[in-house]
């Protein structure tokens, strides 16, 4: 899994079928200092993020493992919502 | 499995059921000689890891559906799977 920022949101209203009822946002890669890795993705947001927030997001086939039984097309998935990262050293 | 360390402890409320009540870090990668590389992994870990831990990582979704014991694929990919104690080359290997 990965670390990334919430940069905006996708409004797609013909979508495969599977994808009814998930949001889509715009996904800035990041490290844990806040660094920009990379291109930004489109993630199916599984929870319900803002703009703003630090996320952790996974690829490949595990993006599309939801729920038992259940199956989306996604690529990129975001799985959870971080409050903070705490270092108990400074990084 | 990658070679990393642990800079940071996840906290997160609102998440993937599959990530409920488990230990969530973020591991730097390394190079066998620890110098960091670029990027950021974040991974659930197996074995109490804690930051400032050399650790290996298993990015791989069988792998760690297998060890968080599910009998179904999750949306878990990255999980800490080791400590390293400490890495011995010989002299002719070249550091990748």
């Amino acid at each position: 899994m990965r670390l990334g920022t919430v940069t905006g949101k996708v409004w797609a209203s013909a979508k495969d079928a599977q994808l009814n009822g998930f949001r889509l946002a715009i996904l800035q890669p990041v490290d844990e200092q806040g660094t920009s890795l990379g291109s930004q993705l489109v993630a199916v947001d599984t929870i319900g993020t803002r703009e703003g927030d630090l996320v952790a997001w996974v690829t490949g086939a595990e993006a599309t493992f939801v729920g038992p039984g259940k199956q989306i097309p996604s690529d990129v998935t975001i799985v959870s919502l971080i409050d903070r990262l705490d270092h108990t050293t400074s990084p | 499995m990658i070679l990393g360390r642990v800079v940071a402890q996840v906290v997160s409320s609102i998440k993937h059921e599959t990530y409920q009540k488990r230990t969530v870090l973020v591991v730097r990668p390394v190079s066998p000689e620890g110098a960091p590389r670029k990027g950021a992994i974040v991974a659930v870990d197996t074995v109490g890891a804690r930051e400032g831990d050399m650790v290996l990582v298993a990015s791989e979704g069988r792998a760690a559906m297998e060890i968080l014991g599910y009998s179904h694929r999750i949306p878990i990919r990255s999980v800490i799977v080791g400590i390293v104690d400490r890495i011995t080359r010989s002299s002719e290997g070249t550091a990748s």
